[in-house]
């Protein structure tokens, strides 16, 4: 979980009237830079993170001591030239890297917990605006982001039609499915069935779900693989022993991935989050906001937009980013789109996947050679 | 840039909105977008050839036009370019009519199996012709539903489809085709290119 030192923060002073009918002022943005705005500040990316990202994208993330979640993609030299451009992120409202979330505390001092309100896609969207007038630019020359990312990015480009050059939404969907609503419940029950849950309030009880999360993990982590990945992988084989136990210990090298998976996570993140997060993904349906025309959300930009989705990718598969596409085609807005062969599942986004960089990359540079 | 896509590039004013089904590698929609200010897209099925396309900075689709034409409202673009590939299609006569209510117009070309050299190979050797615009074996050819440039001639005819231009290309020698001549044009033509409407 956080520690104050190495996060730099804006505050935003203006109110921020959230979907659920509350508003919030004075509240933390924490965020994090790589490279360095230009003279015309128009190089400047602002990538979005997925439902357990945060602010620090590559490198060493100070707090975890951990890469970056997308070191393969951004850096110097890499898909998202830190060399050519300025990348902004920030955690999202909600979370726990610093902005504005469950475990920060209310007026009265005292942790929110489940007195967080609600938070939705649109409500960070809202939140992360703020930096552009922090950093003074005008127009962002990309936005970009997997999975909830994604989802951030259509959202923002939606709310905020001329301030971005290009759109690059990922592995990513306009409505959550039945089936993601279903895993982000499993996961949810699964912290709030852990008994140091304690109705959310865990801090000031001086414990903390930690089971319950790192079973929500479990079950997420599997979301985010292909069969074909898991079973290449890790077939059947067994965990440092020649033969089955008869026990419930790890027998099978999937079994301890798994754990060892969940208990990492419990460390770097806070539960009451997980529920906050996996609630904005779910309650998003951009067309909803639109009476069900999709396209509208899209109408008032003139963005280049470029979906990439993956093959092996069950969670967000190919077809809801091809309905993105569709939608943004029948109002003959300027869209590219390309099905990556991969079979990492829906992580292929923050691994190495060279056919998947090098499209992001000739996109992202020529767009800008074309400024 | 291969002859064909000269004529291609021809047919088009410039300042348009061109979409290029089964863009390959994007050679003609580069040439469009570079020298005649095209607004062009393409749509094209092989993801190698997508990346390519990419790589040159240009706004492509991966799809299939058999299925992911509909996606584009009607008249969306002022042409659409559809380069030999017609004949691969398993439902041809739905793409065409794809093409022409995507479009207000549309560039079709076909490789002509009336060709005299197609007409000698299958006479003389009794074997599935093998050209330079028909290089493949029967049993690995992505070609479906060859026709002749008097096929198509009269199939576009009998759509009541609007024929403006219809050229027959015999390496680099371009020429008109029309009623009288199509006979000729049909023997001595490797390649027909012709810009319709419907």
């Amino acid at each position: 979980m956080n520690t104050e030192k190495n996060i730099k923060t804006l505050i935003v002073k203006k109110p921020l009237k959230l979907d659920c009918g509350k508003t919030i002022k004075d509240f933390p943005v924490a965020y994090e830079t790589y490279g360095s705005l230009n003279s015309k500040k128009d190089n400047a990316i602002l990538v979005f993170h997925a439902l357990t990202g945060d602010q620090f994208v590559t490198g060493l993330n100070p707090v975890t001591k951990k890469e970056g979640w997308w070191s393969y993609a951004v850096g110097p030299d890499k898909a998202i030239d830190t060399n050519k451009y300025f990348v902004i992120c920030s955690n999202v409202i909600g979370g726990c890297m610093g902005s504005y979330g469950p475990s920060h505390k209310d007026t009265d001092q005292k942790i929110f917990g489940t007195n967080f309100p609600v938070i939705t896609i649109n409500d960070m969207v809202k939140a992360q605006y703020n930096l552009l007038d922090h950093f003074g630019i005008d127009k962002l020359f990309s936005i970009t982001g997997g999975s909830m990312g994604g989802m951030q990015v259509l959202q923002f480009i939606s709310n905020f039609p001329d301030k971005s050059k290009t759109v690059i939404p990922i592995a990513t969907t306009s409505s959550h499915s039945a089936q993601n609503i279903a895993f982000n419940e499993l996961g949810r029950q699964a912290i709030t069935a852990d008994s140091n849950w304690k109705e959310g309030n865990y801090t000031s009880n001086n414990t903390n779900p930690g089971k319950g999360l790192a079973v929500a993990r479990m079950a997420a982590h599997i979301t985010y693989l292909s069969k074909k990945g898991l079973q290449e992988k890790f077939g059947r084989k067994l965990q440092e022993r020649e033969d089955l136990k008869f026990g419930f210990d790890a027998d099978f090298q999937i079994e301890s991935y798994l754990r060892y998976q969940g208990s990492v996570f419990v460390d770097r993140f806070d539960a009451n989050s997980y529920l906050y997060i996996t609630r904005a993904m779910d309650y998003f349906d951009l067309a909803k906001q639109f009476k069900g025309n999709l396209s509208n959300a899209f109408k008032n930009t003139k963005a280049k937009f470029f979906i990439i989705s993956f093959t092996s990718d069950w969670l967000y598969p190919t077809q809801e980013n091809k309905d993105i596409v569709i939608a943004l085609n029948s109002i003959g807005a300027d869209v590219g789109f390309v099905e990556i062969e991969s079979d990492k599942g829906h992580d292929s986004f923050l691994l190495d996947v060279p056919d998947f960089l090098s499209a992001l990359k000739n996109f992202l540079d020529k767009s800008y050679e074309e400024n | 840039m291969k002859n064909e896509f000269n004529v291609i590039a021809d047919l088009i004013e410039k300042d348009k909105k061109v979409l290029d089904v089964g863009c390959a590698d994007g050679i003609l929609m580069k040439f469009l977008k570079d020298n005649k200010n095209i607004n062009i897209r393409g749509l094209e099925i092989s993801k190698e050839k997508v990346q390519e396309c990419i790589a040159k900075g240009l706004t492509v689709i991966e799809g299939n036009a058999e299925k992911d034409l509909k996606q584009f409202p009607d008249k969306s673009f002022d042409y659409v370019v559809l380069s030999q590939t017609l004949q691969a299609f398993l439902n041809p006569e739905l793409v065409l009519d794809e093409l022409l209510r995507v479009g207000k117009k549309a560039i079709v070309t076909i490789p002509n199996f009336g060709y005299w050299k197609v007409r000698f190979h299958l006479l003389f050797k009794g074997t599935m012709p093998i050209t330079k615009t028909l290089p493949d074996e029967w049993y690995n050819t992505p070609n479906l539903h060859m026709c002749t440039i008097k096929d198509f001639f009269h199939f576009v005819k009998s759509k009541d489809i609007k024929i403006f231009k219809s050229l027959a290309l015999n390496n680099l020698n371009t020429s008109i085709i029309n009623e009288s001549n199509l006979g000729v044009k049909n023997l001595f033509a490797d390649l027909g290119i012709f810009l319709i409407e419907k």
